[in-house]
Protein backbone atom coordinates (compact mmCIF):
# COMPACT_ATOMS: atom_id res chain seq x y z
CA UNK A 1 0.00 0.00 0.00
CA UNK A 2 2.72 2.58 0.95
CA UNK A 3 4.34 1.26 -2.23
CA UNK A 4 1.55 2.22 -4.63
CA UNK A 5 1.33 5.77 -2.99
CA UNK A 6 4.85 6.36 -3.04
CA UNK A 7 4.94 5.40 -6.86
CA UNK A 8 1.98 7.30 -7.45
CA UNK A 9 3.35 10.62 -6.04
CA UNK A 10 6.65 10.13 -7.93
CA UNK A 11 5.00 9.98 -11.31
CA UNK A 12 3.11 12.99 -10.20
CA UNK A 13 5.74 14.77 -8.61
CA UNK A 14 8.69 14.01 -10.71
CA UNK A 15 7.93 14.67 -14.43
CA UNK A 16 10.90 12.44 -15.88
CA UNK A 17 9.35 9.04 -15.83
CA UNK A 18 6.08 10.01 -17.60
CA UNK A 19 8.09 12.12 -20.47
CA UNK A 20 9.86 8.72 -20.33
CA UNK A 21 6.92 6.62 -20.93
CA UNK A 22 6.17 8.67 -23.76
CA UNK A 23 9.49 8.95 -25.35
CA UNK A 24 9.58 5.19 -25.34
CA UNK A 25 6.18 4.75 -27.07
CA UNK A 26 7.53 6.89 -29.65
CA UNK A 27 10.53 5.38 -29.98
CA UNK A 28 8.66 1.94 -30.47
CA UNK A 29 6.08 3.49 -33.04
CA UNK A 30 8.87 5.65 -35.01
CA UNK A 31 11.07 2.06 -35.49
CA UNK A 32 8.06 0.26 -36.31
CA UNK A 33 7.31 2.66 -39.62
CA UNK A 34 10.80 3.48 -40.20
CA UNK A 35 12.28 -0.27 -39.94
CA UNK A 36 10.91 -1.74 -43.32
CA UNK A 37 11.76 2.16 -45.18
CA UNK A 38 15.05 1.23 -43.92
CA UNK A 39 15.01 -2.16 -45.45
CA UNK A 40 14.48 -0.56 -48.86
CA UNK A 41 17.07 1.63 -48.73
CA UNK A 42 19.51 -0.52 -47.47
CA UNK A 43 18.71 -2.94 -49.92
CA UNK A 44 19.43 -0.11 -52.28
CA UNK A 45 22.12 0.43 -51.46
CA UNK A 46 23.56 -2.81 -52.41
CA UNK A 47 24.70 -5.46 -55.11
CA UNK A 48 22.35 -7.61 -56.71
CA UNK A 49 24.90 -10.78 -55.26
CA UNK A 50 24.90 -9.12 -51.74
CA UNK A 51 21.22 -8.87 -51.45
CA UNK A 52 20.11 -12.60 -52.22
CA UNK A 53 23.64 -14.03 -51.44
CA UNK A 54 24.36 -12.72 -47.55
CA UNK A 55 21.92 -11.70 -45.24
CA UNK A 56 23.51 -8.16 -43.81
CA UNK A 57 21.82 -5.39 -41.90
CA UNK A 58 24.00 -2.59 -43.68
CA UNK A 59 25.50 -2.47 -47.11
CA UNK A 60 29.07 -3.95 -46.78
CA UNK A 61 29.84 -3.23 -50.45
CA UNK A 62 28.06 0.17 -51.04
CA UNK A 63 27.45 0.65 -54.58
CA UNK A 64 25.41 3.37 -55.89
CA UNK A 65 25.04 2.05 -59.85
CA UNK A 66 21.35 1.04 -58.64
CA UNK A 67 20.62 4.88 -58.34
CA UNK A 68 23.05 5.64 -61.64
CA UNK A 69 20.75 2.68 -63.71
CA UNK A 70 17.83 5.07 -62.91
CA UNK A 71 18.97 8.65 -63.31
CA UNK A 72 20.87 7.73 -66.88
CA UNK A 73 18.01 5.88 -68.60
CA UNK A 74 15.53 8.36 -69.66
CA UNK A 75 12.86 5.07 -69.62
CA UNK A 76 13.40 5.26 -66.06
CA UNK A 77 13.23 8.59 -65.09
CA UNK A 78 11.40 10.02 -67.17
CA UNK A 79 8.68 8.44 -65.00
CA UNK A 80 9.42 10.68 -62.72
CA UNK A 81 8.90 13.64 -64.54
CA UNK A 82 5.43 11.94 -66.20
CA UNK A 83 4.25 11.65 -62.60
CA UNK A 84 5.23 15.41 -61.42
CA UNK A 85 3.59 16.57 -64.42
CA UNK A 86 0.64 15.19 -63.86
CA UNK A 87 0.58 15.30 -60.25
CA UNK A 88 1.23 19.13 -60.46
CA UNK A 89 -1.32 19.54 -62.98
CA UNK A 90 -4.32 18.01 -60.76
CA UNK A 91 -2.94 19.77 -58.25
CA UNK A 92 -3.77 23.33 -60.33
CA UNK A 93 -7.09 22.44 -61.69
CA UNK A 94 -8.11 21.24 -58.32
CA UNK A 95 -7.36 24.21 -56.34
CA UNK A 96 -8.60 26.72 -59.24
CA UNK A 97 -12.15 25.28 -59.59
CA UNK A 98 -12.47 24.25 -55.95
CA UNK A 99 -11.62 27.48 -54.36
CA UNK A 100 -14.69 29.39 -55.69
CA UNK A 101 -16.77 26.35 -54.98
CA UNK A 102 -15.50 26.23 -50.86
CA UNK A 103 -16.78 29.67 -50.93
CA UNK A 104 -20.33 29.44 -52.13
CA UNK A 105 -20.59 26.64 -49.52
CA UNK A 106 -18.97 28.35 -46.90
CA UNK A 107 -20.98 31.57 -47.28
CA UNK A 108 -24.45 30.96 -48.69
CA UNK A 109 -27.29 28.61 -48.96
CA UNK A 110 -28.43 27.78 -52.01
CA UNK A 111 -30.86 25.27 -53.46
CA UNK A 112 -29.85 21.76 -53.18
CA UNK A 113 -26.75 23.13 -51.54
CA UNK A 114 -25.79 19.83 -48.71
CA UNK A 115 -27.25 17.53 -51.50
CA UNK A 116 -24.61 18.70 -53.77
CA UNK A 117 -21.93 18.63 -51.03
CA UNK A 118 -22.56 14.88 -50.39
CA UNK A 119 -22.26 14.03 -53.91
CA UNK A 120 -19.28 15.57 -54.42
CA UNK A 121 -17.79 13.78 -51.13
CA UNK A 122 -19.23 10.46 -52.61
CA UNK A 123 -16.94 11.54 -55.70
CA UNK A 124 -13.91 10.50 -53.14
CA UNK A 125 -15.53 7.23 -51.86
CA UNK A 126 -15.84 6.52 -55.25
CA UNK A 127 -13.42 3.07 -55.73
CA UNK A 128 -10.89 3.51 -58.12
CA UNK A 129 -11.11 0.17 -59.65
CA UNK A 130 -15.11 0.65 -60.61
CA UNK A 131 -13.72 3.74 -62.50
CA UNK A 132 -10.70 2.49 -64.08
CA UNK A 133 -12.78 0.59 -67.93
CA UNK A 134 -15.46 3.82 -67.74
CA UNK A 135 -12.02 6.47 -68.33
CA UNK A 136 -10.07 4.13 -70.57
CA UNK A 137 -12.72 4.24 -72.92
CA UNK A 138 -13.86 8.01 -72.23
CA UNK A 139 -10.32 9.22 -72.98
CA UNK A 140 -9.85 6.54 -75.22
CA UNK A 141 -12.59 7.75 -77.22
CA UNK A 142 -11.73 11.96 -77.15
CA UNK A 143 -8.44 11.16 -77.68
CA UNK A 144 -6.62 12.22 -74.06
CA UNK A 145 -5.70 8.42 -73.98
CA UNK A 146 -2.00 8.27 -72.51
CA UNK A 147 -1.66 12.24 -71.70
CA UNK A 148 -0.64 13.56 -68.74
CA UNK A 149 -3.84 15.83 -68.94
CA UNK A 150 -5.46 12.77 -68.98
CA UNK A 151 -4.82 11.25 -65.65
CA UNK A 152 -4.86 15.19 -64.25
CA UNK A 153 -8.45 14.89 -64.90
CA UNK A 154 -9.19 11.65 -64.14
CA UNK A 155 -7.65 12.07 -60.45
CA UNK A 156 -10.17 15.45 -60.27
CA UNK A 157 -12.73 12.59 -59.41
CA UNK A 158 -11.39 12.57 -55.99
CA UNK A 159 -8.83 15.43 -55.18
CA UNK A 160 -11.72 17.94 -56.22
CA UNK A 161 -14.12 16.73 -53.17
CA UNK A 162 -11.42 16.82 -50.74
CA UNK A 163 -9.72 20.03 -51.41
CA UNK A 164 -13.40 21.17 -51.76
CA UNK A 165 -14.01 19.84 -48.15
CA UNK A 166 -10.84 21.21 -47.24
CA UNK A 167 -11.07 24.52 -48.24
CA UNK A 168 -14.65 25.23 -46.73
CA UNK A 169 -13.67 24.00 -43.24
CA UNK A 170 -10.79 26.67 -43.45
CA UNK A 171 -13.11 29.35 -44.88
CA UNK A 172 -15.48 28.73 -42.10
CA UNK A 173 -12.86 29.97 -40.11
CA UNK A 174 -13.04 33.28 -41.53
CA UNK A 175 -15.13 35.72 -39.92
CA UNK A 176 -18.20 36.78 -42.59
CA UNK A 177 -17.09 40.65 -41.45
CA UNK A 178 -14.18 40.83 -43.46
CA UNK A 179 -16.20 39.83 -46.58
CA UNK A 180 -18.89 42.90 -45.80
CA UNK A 181 -16.39 45.43 -45.19
CA UNK A 182 -14.30 44.60 -48.50
CA UNK A 183 -17.60 44.78 -50.27
CA UNK A 184 -18.36 48.33 -48.99
CA UNK A 185 -15.06 49.66 -49.06
CA UNK A 186 -15.43 49.04 -53.07
CA UNK A 187 -13.85 46.07 -53.86
CA UNK A 188 -15.34 43.49 -56.91
CA UNK A 189 -15.60 39.77 -55.72
CA UNK A 190 -12.90 38.72 -57.97
CA UNK A 191 -10.29 41.67 -56.57
CA UNK A 192 -11.41 40.85 -52.78
CA UNK A 193 -11.26 37.19 -53.13
CA UNK A 194 -7.69 37.30 -54.31
CA UNK A 195 -6.04 40.03 -52.88
CA UNK A 196 -8.18 39.58 -49.22
CA UNK A 197 -9.08 36.57 -48.79
CA UNK A 198 -7.04 34.21 -50.69
CA UNK A 199 -4.06 35.23 -48.23
CA UNK A 200 -6.17 34.90 -45.15
CA UNK A 201 -6.31 31.41 -45.72
CA UNK A 202 -3.15 30.24 -47.16
CA UNK A 203 -2.05 27.65 -44.83
CA UNK A 204 -5.78 26.08 -45.90
CA UNK A 205 -4.99 26.78 -49.49
CA UNK A 206 -1.50 24.74 -48.46
CA UNK A 207 -2.79 21.90 -46.87
CA UNK A 208 -5.62 21.42 -49.09
CA UNK A 209 -2.30 21.39 -52.13
CA UNK A 210 -0.51 19.35 -50.00
CA UNK A 211 -3.35 16.31 -49.92
CA UNK A 212 -4.07 16.80 -53.49
CA UNK A 213 -0.53 16.49 -54.64
CA UNK A 214 -0.43 13.31 -52.22
CA UNK A 215 -3.16 11.61 -53.19
CA UNK A 216 -2.58 11.87 -56.92
CA UNK A 217 1.24 10.98 -56.06
CA UNK A 218 0.21 7.73 -54.52
CA UNK A 219 -2.34 6.94 -56.82
CA UNK A 220 -1.31 4.20 -59.59
CA UNK A 221 -4.79 2.22 -60.22
CA UNK A 222 -5.69 4.98 -62.80
CA UNK A 223 -2.81 6.36 -63.93
CA UNK A 224 -1.43 3.12 -65.35
CA UNK A 225 -4.90 2.31 -66.88
CA UNK A 226 -4.67 5.29 -68.77
CA UNK A 227 -1.10 5.85 -69.77
CA UNK A 228 0.95 3.19 -72.07
CA UNK A 229 4.40 4.93 -72.64
CA UNK A 230 4.32 8.74 -72.91
CA UNK A 231 2.93 9.47 -69.46
CA UNK A 232 3.31 6.36 -67.70
CA UNK A 233 4.03 6.81 -64.47
CA UNK A 234 7.00 5.84 -62.24
CA UNK A 235 5.04 3.35 -60.18
CA UNK A 236 4.01 1.54 -63.48
CA UNK A 237 7.41 1.44 -64.83
CA UNK A 238 8.88 0.11 -61.63
CA UNK A 239 7.39 -3.45 -62.92
CA UNK A 240 10.15 -3.47 -65.71
CA UNK A 241 12.84 -4.61 -62.99
CA UNK A 242 11.09 -8.17 -63.42
CA UNK A 243 13.29 -9.29 -66.28
CA UNK A 244 13.85 -12.76 -67.91
CA UNK A 245 17.26 -13.22 -65.56
CA UNK A 246 14.34 -12.91 -62.10
CA UNK A 247 13.96 -9.53 -60.36
CA UNK A 248 16.45 -6.76 -60.07
CA UNK A 249 16.03 -5.83 -56.53
CA UNK A 250 18.65 -3.39 -56.18
CA UNK A 251 17.07 -1.54 -58.97
CA UNK A 252 13.79 -2.28 -57.85
CA UNK A 253 14.70 -0.71 -54.23
CA UNK A 254 16.32 2.68 -55.65
CA UNK A 255 13.55 3.17 -57.36
CA UNK A 256 11.18 2.88 -54.43
CA UNK A 257 13.26 5.19 -52.52
CA UNK A 258 13.37 7.68 -55.17
CA UNK A 259 9.60 7.90 -55.26
CA UNK A 260 9.73 8.14 -51.49
CA UNK A 261 11.64 11.28 -52.32
CA UNK A 262 9.21 14.17 -53.73
CA UNK A 263 6.70 13.55 -50.78
CA UNK A 264 9.47 13.74 -48.00
CA UNK A 265 10.31 17.14 -49.52
CA UNK A 266 6.45 18.23 -49.24
CA UNK A 267 6.39 17.25 -45.94
CA UNK A 268 9.38 19.03 -44.54
CA UNK A 269 8.00 22.75 -46.26
CA UNK A 270 4.35 21.78 -44.93
CA UNK A 271 5.14 20.38 -41.60
CA UNK A 272 4.03 22.87 -39.65
CA UNK A 273 0.38 23.04 -40.58
CA UNK A 274 0.30 19.32 -41.00
CA UNK A 275 -1.88 18.53 -37.85
CA UNK A 276 -4.22 21.32 -38.41
CA UNK A 277 -4.60 20.32 -42.40
CA UNK A 278 -4.90 16.91 -41.30
CA UNK A 279 -8.40 17.70 -39.39
CA UNK A 280 -9.52 19.48 -42.41
CA UNK A 281 -9.17 22.88 -40.78
CA UNK A 282 -12.14 22.00 -38.13
CA UNK A 283 -10.32 22.29 -35.34
CA UNK B 1 -21.84 31.19 -38.88
CA UNK B 2 -25.13 32.60 -40.19
CA UNK B 3 -25.08 31.85 -44.37
CA UNK B 4 -26.67 34.35 -46.34
CA UNK B 5 -29.43 32.30 -49.12
CA UNK B 6 -27.94 33.27 -52.61
CA UNK B 7 -28.88 31.20 -55.33
CA UNK B 8 -26.57 32.99 -57.52
CA UNK B 9 -23.28 30.91 -55.22
CA UNK B 10 -24.89 28.24 -58.25
CA UNK B 11 -22.07 30.24 -60.68
CA UNK B 12 -19.33 29.46 -58.11
CA UNK B 13 -19.84 25.91 -57.57
CA UNK B 14 -20.44 25.42 -60.99
CA UNK B 15 -16.59 24.62 -62.44
CA UNK B 16 -16.74 22.09 -60.20
CA UNK B 17 -19.60 20.51 -61.05
CA UNK B 18 -18.69 20.26 -64.66
CA UNK B 19 -15.31 19.23 -63.75
CA UNK B 20 -17.12 16.35 -61.39
CA UNK B 21 -19.78 15.35 -63.92
CA UNK B 22 -17.24 15.00 -66.65
CA UNK B 23 -15.16 12.68 -64.74
CA UNK B 24 -18.21 11.31 -62.20
CA UNK B 25 -21.47 10.74 -64.28
CA UNK B 26 -19.97 10.24 -67.57
CA UNK B 27 -18.47 7.22 -66.68
CA UNK B 28 -20.85 5.96 -64.01
CA UNK B 29 -23.47 6.14 -66.87
CA UNK B 30 -21.14 3.92 -68.95
CA UNK B 31 -20.69 1.41 -66.05
CA UNK B 32 -24.95 1.48 -65.86
CA UNK B 33 -25.13 1.11 -69.44
CA UNK B 34 -23.16 -1.99 -69.57
CA UNK B 35 -24.72 -3.58 -66.40
CA UNK B 36 -27.95 -3.74 -68.12
CA UNK B 37 -26.62 -5.23 -71.74
CA UNK B 38 -25.16 -8.17 -72.95
CA UNK B 39 -22.92 -8.47 -76.20
CA UNK B 40 -21.37 -10.84 -78.46
CA UNK B 41 -18.84 -8.56 -79.57
CA UNK B 42 -18.33 -6.36 -82.59
CA UNK B 43 -19.84 -3.66 -80.46
CA UNK B 44 -23.29 -4.84 -80.64
CA UNK B 45 -25.61 -5.01 -77.35
CA UNK B 46 -28.60 -6.20 -76.00
CA UNK B 47 -31.02 -5.43 -73.45
CA UNK B 48 -30.35 -7.77 -71.08
CA UNK B 49 -32.01 -6.08 -68.18
CA UNK B 50 -31.41 -6.95 -64.41
CA UNK B 51 -29.92 -10.30 -65.37
CA UNK B 52 -26.20 -9.28 -64.75
CA UNK B 53 -27.44 -8.19 -61.17
CA UNK B 54 -29.84 -11.47 -60.39
CA UNK B 55 -26.14 -13.38 -61.59
CA UNK B 56 -24.09 -11.24 -59.66
CA UNK B 57 -26.10 -11.45 -56.37
CA UNK B 58 -26.49 -15.48 -56.62
CA UNK B 59 -22.88 -16.10 -57.03
CA UNK B 60 -20.54 -17.05 -54.44
CA UNK B 61 -17.73 -15.22 -55.70
CA UNK B 62 -19.33 -11.58 -54.72
CA UNK B 63 -20.61 -12.88 -51.60
CA UNK B 64 -17.40 -13.89 -50.63
CA UNK B 65 -15.37 -10.96 -51.57
CA UNK B 66 -17.87 -9.05 -49.53
CA UNK B 67 -17.42 -10.82 -46.34
CA UNK B 68 -13.45 -11.09 -46.82
CA UNK B 69 -13.59 -6.81 -47.42
CA UNK B 70 -15.95 -6.15 -44.63
CA UNK B 71 -13.76 -8.35 -42.63
CA UNK B 72 -10.25 -6.69 -43.62
CA UNK B 73 -12.18 -2.86 -42.96
CA UNK B 74 -13.38 -4.15 -39.68
CA UNK B 75 -9.97 -5.51 -38.13
CA UNK B 76 -7.96 -2.50 -39.37
CA UNK B 77 -10.22 0.03 -38.25
CA UNK B 78 -10.30 -1.74 -34.47
CA UNK B 79 -6.23 -1.45 -34.60
CA UNK B 80 -5.91 1.59 -36.36
CA UNK B 81 -8.29 3.80 -34.30
CA UNK B 82 -7.44 2.74 -30.62
CA UNK B 83 -3.70 2.44 -31.61
CA UNK B 84 -3.73 5.83 -33.79
CA UNK B 85 -5.18 7.65 -30.45
CA UNK B 86 -3.27 6.22 -28.16
CA UNK B 87 0.14 7.21 -30.33
CA UNK B 88 -0.79 10.80 -30.70
CA UNK B 89 -1.71 10.72 -26.76
CA UNK B 90 2.04 10.40 -26.34
CA UNK B 91 3.31 12.53 -28.78
CA UNK B 92 5.34 15.62 -27.58
CA UNK B 93 3.44 18.29 -27.46
CA UNK B 94 5.46 21.46 -29.63
CA UNK B 95 8.75 22.36 -30.05
CA UNK B 96 11.61 20.71 -32.41
CA UNK B 97 10.39 16.83 -31.75
CA UNK B 98 6.79 17.34 -32.34
CA UNK B 99 8.23 18.23 -36.07
CA UNK B 100 10.28 15.41 -35.88
CA UNK B 101 7.95 13.30 -34.84
CA UNK B 102 5.04 14.42 -37.46
CA UNK B 103 7.36 14.25 -40.24
CA UNK B 104 8.48 10.57 -40.06
CA UNK B 105 5.08 9.82 -39.19
CA UNK B 106 3.50 11.19 -42.66
CA UNK B 107 6.56 9.32 -44.69
CA UNK B 108 4.31 6.44 -44.82
CA UNK B 109 1.01 8.16 -46.56
CA UNK B 110 3.14 9.95 -48.97
CA UNK B 111 4.77 6.69 -50.49
CA UNK B 112 2.79 5.18 -53.96
CA UNK B 113 0.67 2.49 -53.03
CA UNK B 114 2.52 -0.19 -55.38
CA UNK B 115 5.77 1.05 -53.58
CA UNK B 116 4.28 0.20 -49.92
CA UNK B 117 3.06 -2.92 -51.38
CA UNK B 118 6.81 -3.48 -52.84
CA UNK B 119 8.14 -2.58 -49.06
CA UNK B 120 6.01 -5.37 -47.43
CA UNK B 121 6.57 -8.14 -50.33
CA UNK B 122 10.15 -7.58 -49.34
CA UNK B 123 10.33 -7.08 -46.44
CA UNK B 124 8.31 -9.81 -45.48
CA UNK B 125 10.49 -12.50 -47.68
CA UNK B 126 11.90 -15.21 -45.97
CA UNK B 127 15.28 -14.95 -47.92
CA UNK B 128 15.78 -11.39 -48.48
CA UNK B 129 13.27 -9.39 -45.79
CA UNK B 130 14.19 -8.62 -42.38
CA UNK B 131 11.17 -9.70 -41.07
CA UNK B 132 10.77 -12.72 -43.27
CA UNK B 133 14.29 -13.44 -42.37
CA UNK B 134 14.13 -13.09 -38.47
CA UNK B 135 11.12 -15.05 -38.40
CA UNK B 136 12.50 -17.75 -40.07
CA UNK B 137 15.62 -17.45 -37.85
CA UNK B 138 13.57 -18.00 -34.16
CA UNK B 139 11.99 -20.98 -36.06
CA UNK B 140 8.48 -19.00 -36.59
CA UNK B 141 6.56 -20.87 -40.16
CA UNK B 142 5.54 -17.72 -42.23
CA UNK B 143 5.10 -17.82 -45.70
CA UNK B 144 2.84 -15.14 -46.83
CA UNK B 145 2.72 -16.58 -50.31
CA UNK B 146 1.53 -20.17 -49.17
CA UNK B 147 -0.29 -19.29 -46.03
CA UNK B 148 -3.48 -17.25 -46.17
CA UNK B 149 -3.55 -16.57 -42.43
CA UNK B 150 0.06 -15.13 -43.05
CA UNK B 151 -0.66 -13.40 -45.77
CA UNK B 152 -3.86 -11.58 -43.86
CA UNK B 153 -1.19 -11.09 -41.07
CA UNK B 154 1.02 -9.36 -44.09
CA UNK B 155 -1.44 -7.35 -45.25
CA UNK B 156 -2.87 -6.33 -42.13
CA UNK B 157 0.39 -4.97 -40.25
CA UNK B 158 0.92 -3.74 -43.80
CA UNK B 159 -2.38 -1.37 -43.44
CA UNK B 160 -1.37 -0.77 -39.95
CA UNK B 161 1.96 0.99 -41.06
CA UNK B 162 0.54 3.18 -43.91
CA UNK B 163 -2.83 4.21 -42.40
CA UNK B 164 -2.00 4.37 -38.37
CA UNK B 165 0.02 7.69 -38.79
CA UNK B 166 -3.30 9.42 -40.44
CA UNK B 167 -5.53 8.31 -37.55
CA UNK B 168 -2.71 9.54 -35.01
CA UNK B 169 -2.38 13.57 -37.05
CA UNK B 170 -5.73 13.61 -37.14
CA UNK B 171 -6.47 12.78 -33.22
CA UNK B 172 -3.09 14.74 -32.55
CA UNK B 173 -4.87 17.35 -34.07
CA UNK B 174 -8.06 17.83 -31.90
CA UNK B 175 -5.78 17.16 -28.83
CA UNK B 176 -3.59 20.34 -29.49
CA UNK B 177 -6.89 22.32 -29.96
CA UNK B 178 -7.58 21.74 -25.95
CA UNK B 179 -6.82 24.57 -23.94
CA UNK B 180 -4.82 24.31 -20.86
CA UNK B 181 -7.52 25.62 -19.00
CA UNK B 182 -9.66 22.42 -19.32
CA UNK B 183 -6.58 20.32 -18.08
CA UNK B 184 -6.26 22.61 -14.77
CA UNK B 185 -9.60 22.09 -13.91
CA UNK B 186 -9.38 18.59 -14.08
CA UNK B 187 -6.60 18.72 -12.30
CA UNK B 188 -8.11 20.64 -9.39
CA UNK B 189 -11.07 18.20 -9.51
CA UNK B 190 -7.99 15.70 -9.06
CA UNK B 191 -9.62 13.29 -11.93
CA UNK B 192 -7.37 10.35 -13.08
CA UNK B 193 -5.38 9.69 -16.28
CA UNK B 194 -8.25 8.18 -17.45
CA UNK B 195 -11.07 10.21 -16.56
CA UNK B 196 -9.52 12.87 -18.07
CA UNK B 197 -9.11 10.58 -21.45
CA UNK B 198 -12.69 9.93 -21.44
CA UNK B 199 -14.24 12.79 -20.12
CA UNK B 200 -12.01 16.24 -22.13
CA UNK B 201 -9.38 14.55 -24.96
CA UNK B 202 -12.29 11.68 -26.39
CA UNK B 203 -15.16 14.15 -26.69
CA UNK B 204 -13.10 17.05 -27.83
CA UNK B 205 -11.77 14.21 -30.26
CA UNK B 206 -14.94 13.25 -31.71
CA UNK B 207 -15.55 15.69 -34.82
CA UNK B 208 -11.75 14.71 -36.11
CA UNK B 209 -12.07 11.38 -34.78
CA UNK B 210 -15.38 10.71 -37.02
CA UNK B 211 -13.43 12.12 -40.52
CA UNK B 212 -10.41 9.41 -39.33
CA UNK B 213 -12.68 6.78 -39.05
CA UNK B 214 -14.74 8.10 -42.36
CA UNK B 215 -11.42 8.47 -44.15
CA UNK B 216 -10.20 4.76 -43.24
CA UNK B 217 -13.29 3.36 -43.59
CA UNK B 218 -13.99 4.24 -47.61
CA UNK B 219 -9.92 4.10 -48.19
CA UNK B 220 -9.86 0.46 -46.70
CA UNK B 221 -12.82 -0.69 -48.57
CA UNK B 222 -11.34 0.02 -51.90
CA UNK B 223 -7.74 -1.06 -51.06
CA UNK B 224 -6.38 -2.50 -54.67
CA UNK B 225 -2.88 -1.78 -54.93
CA UNK B 226 -1.10 -2.96 -52.01
CA UNK B 227 -2.44 -6.20 -51.28
CA UNK B 228 -2.68 -6.89 -55.13
CA UNK B 229 1.34 -6.21 -55.16
CA UNK B 230 2.38 -8.30 -52.10
CA UNK B 231 -0.17 -11.56 -52.55
CA UNK B 232 -1.86 -10.90 -55.90
CA UNK B 233 -5.26 -11.60 -54.14
CA UNK B 234 -4.09 -15.12 -53.10
CA UNK B 235 -2.65 -17.74 -51.97
CA UNK B 236 -6.23 -19.01 -53.96
CA UNK B 237 -8.54 -16.14 -53.72
CA UNK B 238 -7.88 -15.70 -49.43
CA UNK B 239 -7.01 -12.13 -49.68
CA UNK B 240 -8.82 -11.21 -52.96
CA UNK B 241 -10.73 -8.07 -51.34
CA UNK B 242 -13.86 -6.38 -53.82
CA UNK B 243 -11.38 -4.61 -55.29
CA UNK B 244 -9.10 -7.26 -56.29
CA UNK B 245 -11.80 -9.23 -57.40
CA UNK B 246 -13.84 -5.96 -59.66
CA UNK B 247 -10.31 -5.76 -61.42
CA UNK B 248 -9.84 -9.31 -62.49
CA UNK B 249 -13.23 -9.62 -63.51
CA UNK B 250 -13.39 -6.49 -65.76
CA UNK B 251 -9.58 -5.77 -67.24
CA UNK B 252 -8.74 -9.75 -67.05
CA UNK B 253 -12.01 -11.48 -67.67
CA UNK B 254 -13.29 -8.79 -69.45
CA UNK B 255 -16.71 -9.43 -68.26
CA UNK B 256 -18.34 -6.22 -68.39
CA UNK B 257 -21.78 -7.16 -67.89
CA UNK B 258 -21.24 -9.08 -64.55
CA UNK B 259 -17.84 -6.48 -63.62
CA UNK B 260 -20.55 -3.55 -63.97
CA UNK B 261 -23.23 -4.85 -61.98
CA UNK B 262 -20.52 -5.59 -59.47
CA UNK B 263 -19.64 -2.45 -59.70
CA UNK B 264 -22.64 -0.11 -58.68
CA UNK B 265 -23.69 -2.73 -56.49
CA UNK B 266 -20.06 -1.67 -54.61
CA UNK B 267 -20.73 1.99 -55.00
CA UNK B 268 -24.17 1.46 -53.24
CA UNK B 269 -22.61 -0.17 -50.35
CA UNK B 270 -20.60 2.56 -49.94
CA UNK B 271 -22.84 5.02 -50.25
CA UNK B 272 -24.72 3.93 -47.82
CA UNK B 273 -22.53 3.27 -45.19
CA UNK B 274 -20.72 6.88 -45.63
CA UNK B 275 -24.11 8.41 -45.52
CA UNK B 276 -24.70 7.13 -42.23
CA UNK B 277 -21.30 8.38 -41.17
CA UNK B 278 -21.78 11.97 -42.63
CA UNK B 279 -25.18 12.21 -41.11
CA UNK B 280 -23.25 11.23 -37.72
CA UNK B 281 -20.83 13.87 -38.61
CA UNK B 282 -22.62 16.58 -39.56
CA UNK B 283 -25.13 15.90 -36.44
CA UNK B 284 -21.63 16.15 -34.43
CA UNK B 285 -20.75 19.52 -36.10
CA UNK B 286 -24.01 20.87 -35.67
CA UNK B 287 -23.67 19.90 -31.71
CA UNK B 288 -20.65 21.73 -31.49
CA UNK B 289 -22.19 24.55 -32.97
Amino acid sequence: MADTTANKSASRGIALPRVNSRAVVMTLYLLFLLLPIYWLLNMSLKTNTEILNDFTLWPRDLTFANYATILTDPAWYMGYVNSLIYVVMNTVISLTVALPAAYAFSRYHFMGDKHLFFWLLTNRMAPAAVFALPFFQLYSSIGLFDTHIAVALAHCLFNVPLAVWILEGFMRGVPKEIDETAYIDGYSFGRFFVKIFMPLIASGIGVAAFFCFMFSWVELLLSRTLTTVDAKPIAAIMTRTQGAAGIDWGVLAAAGVLTIVPGALVIYFVRNYIAKGFALGRV
Amino acid sequence: MDKTVNQKAWFLVLPVLLLVAFSAVVPLMTVVNYSVQDTFGNNEFFWAGLEWFEEMLASERMWDALGRQLLFSAIILAIEVPLGVFVALNMPKSGFWASFCLVLMSLPLLIPWNVVGTIWQIFGRVDIGLLGYVLDALGIPYNYTQDSLAAWITIIVMDVWHWTSLVALLAYAGLKSIPDAYYQAAKIDQASRWKVFRFIELPKMMGVLMIAILLRFMDSFMIYTEPFVVTGGGPGNSTTLLSIDLVKMALGQFDLGPAAAFSIMYFLVILLICWVFYTVMTNLDKREG
